[in-house]
């Protein structure tokens, strides 16, 4: 992991990387969406409404990741100082709340024709949304200092506490879900999903995921960049 | 087609939730690819301005070496 | 330590406002609370635990935001830091500190106003206890983004967005507790996990928040 930690090398594999991943996403995507929007069949219950699955699970999916990959590199930029943690932090953080943010909405227009309301005070969409305001927190706080260092440590602070919180959250959501609401709600068939369905949604999963490398990688040559724009800055103030 | 674009009667959920992911992803692309243009112009105006530090990746500066290195080529704008 | 806490509270006895303005805020808020959802007894009862709770964290959140501020602009925050007390000890009295002035008073305060609200007086006991182990809670838990905002701009916005998600596991397991005693209920098992909620962020946050000071100063 050290050996990725030097900016040049990192710029130099990420450069390397970014056409095959930006190429495995545009395929993946193309492929997915052929696949989900036009093969796989209605569900027999939730009609064409299921076809919103293959944007909304991957989402869920995507801002958890996010979400956990950030916590792991504030953790190694507090330990090891490491430049390049923190620049992916910062990169992949409006990432993350976009992934989460597309979760929400997209399930909202899921629950709205199959259980009738916008919006139920379920477990999981409550989590989500709890995780949305800290992607909110964390990007809001990094860009509240004049200097950007400062910004930077707190940020990785609060994303720690954080990480120790996420679990306790979603654990108390659930246990105040089912005290409230007794499940009621649906879920999804579990592993008893229709190969049919299985391989858009994991098509899309891949495009995710690989758009999510491709962007992060441009992020972090403008997070990169613009360290080296505020060093020359302070040289020239000198 | 038609039924393709009507989804099962569902076509304002399932149109708008694809629609809602397009502008999320492509959106967020074209705000990181136009935040990178901008900020790799800035430092190319500025590394033009102070050619001789171009070979320094490191983004925290050694701090006794940089005054040294900044004395010349600051003294000479 | 002991110094440094009595300290706070002395530099608090003579200002006397922040401690009190909490205090009245969430008198104010539990008052209003009938105006908006109407008299019936039936009612109240049943929203009593929830809004004697939010007002709580509410009012902690009110003077969340001076917790460190005064001592961080006149410069005796940094004083505390070179001093021999580790950061963590300094981030600890401050936040007995605070406890002590808006905590202690909020305990003393809410069963009064949950006679108002109608909650039956034999549950009374178990309000309490439950804002006990709450109110230390939301002092820890706000004391962290308290100390990570420091000296940032629109700090006043930037509290509550980041501490209210955190208090989110605080204010289920007290207001399920709560419920759990008015519906007839063992509230033991809500109470023995804010304990242990308790115990988890006495070890954690003061370490989150002497991490986080020690950045504001650098």
């Amino acid at each position: 992991m050290h050996r990725f930690a030097n900016p040049a090398r990192f710029l130099r594999i990420a450069n390397a990387v970014l056409p095959w991943a930006a190429g495995l996403s545009a395929v993946c995507f193309a492929a997915g969406l052929y696949l989900g929007l036009l093969v796989s069949p209605p569900d027999y219950q939730q009609g064409d409404t299921v076809r919103i699955m293959y944007i909304h699970v991957p989402a869920a999916w995507m801002g958890m990741f996010t979400y956990s990959t950030m916590a792991v590199a504030a953790a190694a930029a507090l330990v090891w100082k490491h430049p390049l943690a923190e620049v992916y932090a910062k990169a992949a953080a409006p990432l993350g709340a976009g992934f989460t943010a597309l979760c929400l909405l997209t399930g909202s227009l899921w629950g709205a024709p199959m259980w009738g309301t916008w919006w139920v005070w379920d477990a999981r969409l409550t989590s989500v949304l709890v995780l949305f305001f800290l992607y909110l927190g964390y990007m809001a706080l990094v860009d509240a200092f004049d200097d950007p260092a400062r910004g930077n440590k707190a940020g990785n602070i609060l994303l720690l506490v954080g990480a120790v919180n996420v679990p306790i959250i979603k654990f108390s959501v659930e246990w105040w879900n089912t005290l409230h609401q007794p499940a009621s709600v649906f879920r999804l068939g579990g592993p008893t999903i229709a190969a049919s369905m299985l391989w858009p949604l994991l098509l899309m999963a891949v495009a995710f995921q690989s758009y999510f490398f491709a962007v992060v990688i441009l992020r972090i040559r403008a997070g990169l960049a613009a360290r080296r724009v505020q060093t020359l800055r302070l040289g020239q103030a000198n | 087609m038609d039924g393709f674009l009507s989804m099962g009667g569902y076509a304002a959920y399932v149109w708008s939730s694809y629609g809602a992911a397009a502008v999320v992803l492509v959106g967020l692309l074209v705000l990181s690819l136009s935040g990178l243009r901008r900020v790799e112009r800035t430092l190319a105006t500025l590394e033009a301005a102070k050619p001789r530090r171009k070979r320094e990746p490191k983004a925290a500066p050694a701090p006794t070496a940089t005054p040294t290195a900044e004395t010349t080529p600051g003294g000479a704008i | 330590m002991l110094r440094l806490i009595l300290r706070d509270l002395r530099l608090v006895l003579r200002q006397g406002s922040d401690a009190t303005a909490a205090l009245m805020f969430f008198v104010l808020c539990v008052v209003l609370f009938p105006f908006g959802v109407g008299p019936e007894p039936n009612v109240l009862t049943r929203i009593a635990p929830g809004v004697l709770l939010i007002a709580a964290l509410l009012a902690a959140l009110l003077s969340m935001e001076r917790l460190f501020q005064g001592d961080f602009e006149d410069g005796s925050l940094e004083l505390l830091l070179l001093s021999p007390l580790p950061a963590e000890g300094v981030a600890i009295a401050k936040v007995a500190a605070h406890w002590l002035v808006t905590g202690v008073p909020l305990m003393i305060v809410a069963p009064l106003l949950a006679l108002l609200l109608r909650m039956p007086a034999d549950q009374l006991g178990l309000l309490v206890g439950t804002l006990a182990l709450t109110t230390p809670l939301l002092s820890l838990i706000g004391a962290v983004g308290a100390a990570l905002t420091l000296g940032a701009r629109r700090s006043g916005v930037l509290l509550p967005l980041l501490v209210l998600p955190l208090y989110i596991p605080v204010l289920i397991f007290a207001a399920a507790g709560l419920d759990a005693g008015l519906s007839g209920l063992s509230p033991r098992p809500h109470l023995l996990l804010l304990g242990g909620m308790l115990c988890g962020a006495l070890v954690l946050a003061p370490l989150a928040i002497a991490a986080a000071l020690r950045a504001a100063h650098e």
